[in-house]
């Protein structure tokens, strides 16, 4: 009793953060077509912005975990805030110069748009992360500068989610398929290895903070302890995943979603903007992602360098979760998610712990044999 | 209201359109009619934006349109039901009706189109919360039309409205787009039916294999044995 209520609370724990990936993969595969092999190294890079920024708000030993060059990390994304908005400014300028009575917005409006948008963007991460220095050093119990960590770290993926697509993915919208994925690999190992760098996180492991008030179980059910930890990880996995599935299924913003995933063309002739909503669809996919390796870092504190074989198994079985749960579909990426989550603790709890990835992997190729459009995919029916 | 001139479009080596001129006056239905694989779709997604002109213009109410984003120029009240009726079949009717409100910001104008609509068309009134999938083909032209009346179109760009459906069926969709343009939205109106398209238009061009063959009066040319002949495989 008490192995299987420890195992179930893991399993559901690590399981939501599975989901919470799992979404990210799904959503984009639902509006492009292509697996999003980066994926996995959004949710690494939350879960190490969420610890540079949880240091500098001052939690942790700084001794221990500073490393060289970090203040280097936010003066380029100033400088590159900067010069993005005075160049949008620029741009803008020149073109209105140019085209004085003209209502229409060329592709260079559009773009010094963004660059402005980047800028602000950028700016508003760094405004979170000074805030949770703030609190912190108001005496702030965890909680808050909890929250906005987690907010700084989606605020920084999304944006590095959007300019991925934008650099990366949009010059290759008519490209086919093929050359997208291996753009995706591509963009990938960059981003592992620019991890890597002694100016970003540099190649030594190191521990994330605990950020929660308290390592005093919530409750104790059966001799087993319920972890604030796990609580609040799994209530923030789920909350996350309501407003998700409000979003997707009962505003507008959603259903322009579902439609650009149902037939890219015809939605753009319903006055739906494509490229926006794709755009919002990768940097809703990439804040998920961080929130994700936000609370990770909660439940699991060793943090491992970028292009650690661990992080890559991670993103591997939440891409699992969302074919399982049958890709394309956000609430199959929800239950997948969960399924993984369940399979993995409880196989390596009754069964066999060396194998727990076994299980995962023969999951896939248990569905794949037998329900190839996974368990809610219906074929060309009901995605995103 | 739109004029079209010497419009080239390319598909990769394919050119699928020769240079065609073609215009539309306000108030008016003018047909594009000719045998499949004419260039009357691509004709229509060029006007849409969905495929770019290799040469030629593109001009609505005195603006040059060929480079415009789909999305805008739905805003510039350039309305697509296309080929093959475009539905979300992964939606029910009320929510693919509520896509063509997309481009509207005026929530009680849109509850009156909403109106307007279904009063046209009463069976998608019974089946809003059904699967649009799950639609027969008439229905689903309907709520094609329907969906593009929401968008409160000033020109409405039908594509082949009757294809597939039983002549019954395509009676209905015939006078209920009179019945549109009687309401004052100009109508560019695509079809392989031409006997049908040229007894509701006004004026008609006729489209071969990327050229424009023949123009002019739609009851003149029904009339034109000749004509009918020669271009509309009618005998
Ligand atoms: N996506 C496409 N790629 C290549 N060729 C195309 C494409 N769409 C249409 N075509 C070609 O362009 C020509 C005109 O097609 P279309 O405009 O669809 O004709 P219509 O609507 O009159 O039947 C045809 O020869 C067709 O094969
Ligand atoms: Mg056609």
């Amino acid at each position: 009793m008490e192995k299987f209520l420890q195992t179930l609370i893991d399993a559901l724990a690590v399981g939501s953060l599975y989901a919470l990936i799992a979404l990210g993969y799904t959503m984009v595969y639902g509006i492009l077509k292509f697996i999003n092999f980066a994926h996995s190294d959004v949710f690494v890079l939350g879960a190490w912005t969420s610890f540079l920024v949880a240091v500098a708000a001052g939690w942790g030993d700084p001794q221990a975990s500073a490393g060289a060059g970090r203040e280097w990390v936010a003066w380029v994304l100033w400088a590159a805030t900067i010069a993005a908005a005075v160049i949008a400014a620029f741009e803008y300028a020149a073109w209105k110069r140019r085209h004085p009575t003209d209502a229409f917005s060329l592709n260079r409006t559009r773009l010094a748009g963004s660059l402005v948008l980047v800028a602000a963007w950028g700016w508003a991460a760094l405004g979170l992360a000074k805030m949770a220095g703030v609190v912190k050093a108001w005496g702030d119990n965890g909680l808050f500068s909890g929250l906005l960590i987690l907010l700084c770290a989606m605020a920084t993926c999304g944006l590095v989610g959007f300019v991925l697509e934008r650099l990366a993915y949009k010059p290759l919208r008519k490209a086919p398929r093929l050359n997208v994925l291996i753009t995706a690999i591509g963009v990938s190992l960059l981003l592992q290895n620019l991890g890597q760098l002694q100016a970003m996180f540099g190649t030594r492991p190191q521990r994330m903070p605990t950020l929660l008030p308290t390592d005093a179980p919530l409750a104790t059910i059966a001799n087993v302890k319920i972890m604030p930890v796990d609580v609040i990880g799994a209530a923030t996995a789920v909350a996350l995943m309501f407003l998700l599935d409000f979003l997707v299924h009962r505003t507008k913003f959603g259903r322009s979603m579902r439609a650009v995933s149902f037939n890219p063309t015809t939605a753009s002739l319903m006055g739906i903007p494509v490229d926006r909503v794709i755009s919002v669809t990768f940097v809703i996919g990439a804040s998920l992602a961080a929130a994700a390796g936000f609370l990770y870092g909660q439940k699991y504190p060793g943090l491992n360098q970028t292009a650690a074989a661990v992080w890559v198994l991670l993103g591997l079985k939440a891409f699992v979760a969302a074919v399982v749960g049958g890709i394309g579909n956000i609430r199959g990426a929800m239950l997948g998610g969960v399924l993984i989550g369940l399979l993995e603790f409880f196989g390596a709890a009754y069964v066999s712990a060396a194998m727990r990835d076994v299980y995962v992997f023969s999951l896939l190729i248990v569905v794949l044999l037998v329900r190839p459009s996974g368990i809610l995919g219906r074929p060309m029916v009901e995605k995103v | 209201m739109l004029v079209v001139r010497d419009l080239v479009v390319n598909y990769g080596a394919i050119r699928a359109l020769h240079g065609i001129s073609l215009r539309v006056d306000q108030g008016r239905i003018v047909t594009l009619v000719g045998s499949n694989g004419a260039g009357k779709s691509t004709t229509l997604r060029a006007i849409s934006g969905i495929v770019r002109a290799a040469s030629g213009s593109i001009v609505y109410d005195g603006k040059p349109i060929g480079r415009m984003p789909p999305h805008e120029i739905v805003r510039l009240g350039i309305v697509q039901a296309p080929e093959g009726r475009g539905i979300f079949a992964n939606m029910t009717v009320e929510e693919n009706l509520l896509l063509g409100a997309t481009v509207r910001d005026d929530a009680a104008g849109v509850r009156e189109d909403w109106d307007r609509a279904l009063a046209l068309f009463p069976r998608l009134a019974e089946r809003l919360s059904q699967n649009a999938g799950t639609l027969s083909g008439g229905e689903q032209q309907m709520l094609a039309i329907g969906r593009a009346l929401i968008a409160k179109p000033r020109l409405l760009l039908l594509d082949e409205p009757s294809l597939g459906l039983a002549p019954q069926v395509c009676q209905t969709i015939f006078r209920i787009i009179r019945e549109i343009n009687e309401r004052g939205t100009t109508i560019l109106l695509v079809e392989q039916n031409a006997n049908a398209a040229l007894r509701i238009a006004d004026y008609a061009y006729v489209l071969e294999v990327g050229d424009i063959a023949l123009e002019g009066d739609a009851k003149k040319l029904a009339a034109d044995d000749n004509v009918r002949k020669a271009y509309l495989g009618v005998h």
